[in-house]
């Protein structure tokens, strides 16, 4: 079966990032790409599909057929900031694939088994 | 061997199969259902040579007749033939048990925390909707609904109809042991819904055979076989709560306790302590002529280690009150927190209150638990008991 994994972020972690200047986002990054080398590597080496967004301020919302708004679609605590598309034998394997995506530590997971 | 004894014995074994080879519980459920309506109407009094076998062939064919004739299903191909391959053991060998896969899929943590308990009733156990909703006092309606929702949900989420990974297994385990707890307590609290103390030992027990090696498994099912033990001394002739210390002996079950016994023994050797095996060690102690109140206390500490909560707090303090007397064990209950609303508190609070001769303070607590206590039995208990301290 094939299971949408939504990756999201706190709040705090997002305005963290943001508030860092260009030499800071270097080493966060060189910090976090490891992780997810690994990740790749040793829990997902073939995802179907999987894309990074851009941050949730440059969303815009489209709402009852034309008003648009700034923003992702909802207030939460917690943004999107990416998702991962695999294919796993059960429920159980896309949890487990999912509890050692690197942003599992600090934010979220959803895990949504695809309607087919 | 009467249909009756066929369906306890092959029912979830046979909705275990078709739901692993299908991942469609609901279709494995109707299924095995059809199976044994026409299994009434054939077999009259004589069941064939090996029943379960003719069961689950005439339920695999039902479900490939059902899955036929589903016009829109897109893997109908896959299905048939993963239906054809069910194996139909001639003779009951040692095959794997799939029912067990089945129990920890009813008691998936992805599945909401109040529709495992009457899931698992109804796919393993083979209860019937009508006989869960009344035990658990919902509509029929609304119990069939829930069931059909979780019944999709393991289908269309791909929860596994097996036994987790080793890594994960404690916890699973965990919330399987705790659903079966569930179904006891829920039969053990009134006399009606007995037949659901008798199906969670059942339950407990199958469970128990399946995983040999898990000792808490083994703790479980010793506590249920206790505390059931003294089912038939707990209420008296008038439906009245009889507290243990009160109980007449002569009505426990003792063949009970001694199985209970074996399977704590058994659970022990394992020296891998948790919280069941505790739990039933402090049974088996109350099974005693004179229980050894230091021991339970000592329990009880250890119990509050392993799995911390109030209400092992609240049972320390009481039995803390029978090893060190009731000055003791006042104390210790005026220290437990988060137990406000909860009527037992305020029933032993007044009970030692009671045994110092302070009798307006216990007059109060026991008009506190009553007005928070439900079952009808426990009322009539703290009522008596208000009645005695408020006359001179």
């Amino acid at each position: 079966m094939r299971y949408l994994l939504l990756l999201a972020n706190t709040e705090e972690r997002i305005a963290g990032w943001e508030d860092l200047d260009a030499d800071g986002r270097r080493e966060a990054m060189a910090e976090e790409i490891p992780k997810w080398n690994a990740f790749f590597d040793r829990v997902a080496p073939n995802p179907v599909g999987g894309l990074q967004l851009d941050l949730p301020r440059t969303a815009k919302t489209l709402r009852d057929g034309g008003l648009v708004t700034d923003g992702p679609y909802a207030e939460t605590k917690e943004q999107i900031g990416g998702y991962l598309l695999v294919d796993c034998e059960s429920l159980d394997e896309a949890i487990e694939v999912a509890s050692q995506v690197p942003v599992a530590a600090t934010g979220s997971v959803e895990i949504r088994p695809l309607d087919e | 061997m009467s249909l009756e004894d066929v369906f306890r014995e092959e029912w979830g074994r046979s909705v275990a199969i078709l739901a692993r080879a299908t991942g469609d519980p609901a279709l494995a459920e109707d299924s095995v259902q059809d199976a044994f309506a026409t299994a009434l109407e054939r077999w009259g009094n004589r069941p064939p040579r090996n029943p379960g076998a003719w069961i689950l062939t005439t339920a695999r064919n039902r479900a490939i007749d059902r899955i036929r004739r589903d016009r829109t299903l897109a893997r109908k191909t896959e299905l048939l033939a993963r239906l054809e391959q069910v194996d139909v053991p001639e003779e009951d060998t040692s095959v794997p048990d799939e029912r067990l896969g089945l129990i920890f899929a009813c008691c998936h943590p992805a599945l909401a925390g109040d529709v495992r308990v009457p899931l698992t009733l109804r796919l393993v156990g083979g209860l019937d909707t009508g006989e869960i909703a009344r035990a658990f006092l919902v509509s029929e309606a609304t119990l069939a609904q829930r069931l059909v929702r979780a019944k999709r949900k393991i289908r269309d989420a791909g929860i596994p109809l097996e036994v987790p990974a080793a890594h994960v297994l404690p916890d699973r385990l965990g919330s399987v042991l705790a659903v079966l707890y569930l179904i006891f307590n829920e039969g053990y609290s009134t006399i009606v819904r007995n037949e659901l103390a008798q199906e969670a030992i059942r339950l407990a027990k199958l469970l128990a055979v399946l995983m040999p090696d898990e000792p808490e498994a083994l703790g479980l099912l010793a506590l249920l076989l206790f505390q059931d033990s003294r089912r038939a001394a707990r209420l008296d002739a008038n439906g009245e709560l009889v507290l243990l210390a009160d109980q007449d002996r002569a009505l426990w079950d003792q063949d009970r306790i001694a199985e209970g016994k074996r399977m704590l023994e058994r659970a022990l050797s394992f020296r891998k302590p948790g919280p069941y095996q505790v739990q039933a060690a402090i049974a088996a102690l109350h099974a005693e002529d004179e229980p050894d109140w230091p021991q339970i206390v000592a329990l009880y500490c250890r119990l509050a280690e392993l799995a911390p909560s109030p209400v092992v707090d609240l049972n320390r303090a009481v039995a803390a009150a029978m090893a060190e007397g009731p000055e003791v064990g006042l104390a210790l209950i005026e220290r437990v927190s988060g137990l406000e609303s909860y009527h037992l508190l305020h029933a032993a609070r007044a009970d030692l209150l009671r045994r110092l001769d302070r009798r307006e303070e216990a007059a109060e607590a026991y008009r506190q638990a009553l007005e928070l206590a439900e079952s009808a039995a426990e009322r009539s208990f703290l009522e008596r008991r208000l009645a005695e301290v408020t006359t001179a």
